[in-house]
């Protein structure tokens, strides 16, 4: 399938875990390489936001925290509304890779089905073109 | 994954991939629902060629009928297809590799390399 649900990323980086994980989970370090600014309570359930000075902001969930292996959050999607409710899942697991580290990063969510709401709004229209159309045709051959 | 949020994606695409209706999805985007004979009248386009367009995005869900002043029928430009192929465009534009190389500098400017 083409529809890309899932982005994976693995990199090698001269940093051992414990500096890696404290770059992913902290303040300072999500205000430094990711945003322009952050704020994170880091616990399952804890909220966590991205600033940029662009004026974008990131909300973020943390649902994952084994220090220093696993950190996972979810968050918008990217570029939809604001209202919109998907929110994608990001998990960063890091690994001991010599003196430093094997970070991977997942992302999933991309096509998962829209919700209820969202999926009524886009079937409730299926009916009735049909005598619409139907009114088009009559015009134009009016016309 | 939902069997059809691909075909949803996909017939965006396709219906984006031709300039006329680009432009009648831009027309109303950009100035709210109108019949074919108010597109024709802003758009370098015969009303039969846009009504055939028109015709065509209805079923692909990109636009809706909905009945106008004189019996006329009016075309409402529909967001939720194109909040899917939103999706797509998305993972498309996520982009880790420039956040990834992003953390490996800082890490070596904090820590040093």
């Amino acid at each position: 399938m083409a529809f890309p649900d899932r982005i994976e990323r693995t990199v090698e980086i001269a940093h051992p875990p414990e500096q890696v994980w404290a770059a992913l989970t902290t303040a300072e370090g999500l205000g430094a390489w990711f945003g322009d600014e952050a704020a994170i309570e880091l616990r399952p359930g804890g909220s966590a936001w991205m600033k940029w000075a662009g004026g974008h902001t990131a909300d973020m969930r943390v649902e994952r925290v084994e220090k220093p292996t696993a950190f996972g959050f979810t968050w918008h999607i990217f570029g939809l509304p604001e209202d919109d409710p998907r929110r994608t899942y990001v998990e960063f697991t890091l690994e001991p890779a010599g003196a430093g580290t094997r970070l991977t990063v997942v992302e999933t969510g991309f096509a998962q089905l829209p919700d209820d709401a969202y999926r009524k709004a886009y079937d409730g229209n299926t009916e009735g073109w049909a005598s619409e159309l139907g009114e088009l045709v009559d015009y134009l051959d009016a016309a | 994954m939902p069997p059809d949020i691909e075909a949803v994606a996909e017939q965006v695409f396709a219906a984006l991939a031709d300039p006329t209706r680009r432009a009648i999805l831009a027309a109303l985007a950009s100035r709210g629902p109108a019949t074919a004979t108010d597109l024709a009248g802003c758009l370098p386009i015969t009303r039969q060629a846009i009504a055939k367009h028109l015709v065509l995005l209805a079923e692909a869900g990109l636009v809706t009928a909905e009945p106008g002043e004189r019996r006329r029928v009016r075309y409402r430009l529909r967001s939720a297809p194109m909040q899917v192929a939103q999706q797509f465009l998305a993972a498309l534009a996520r982009d880790w590799d420039s956040s990834l190389g992003a953390l490996k500098d800082h890490l070596d400017r904090v820590v040093g390399g």
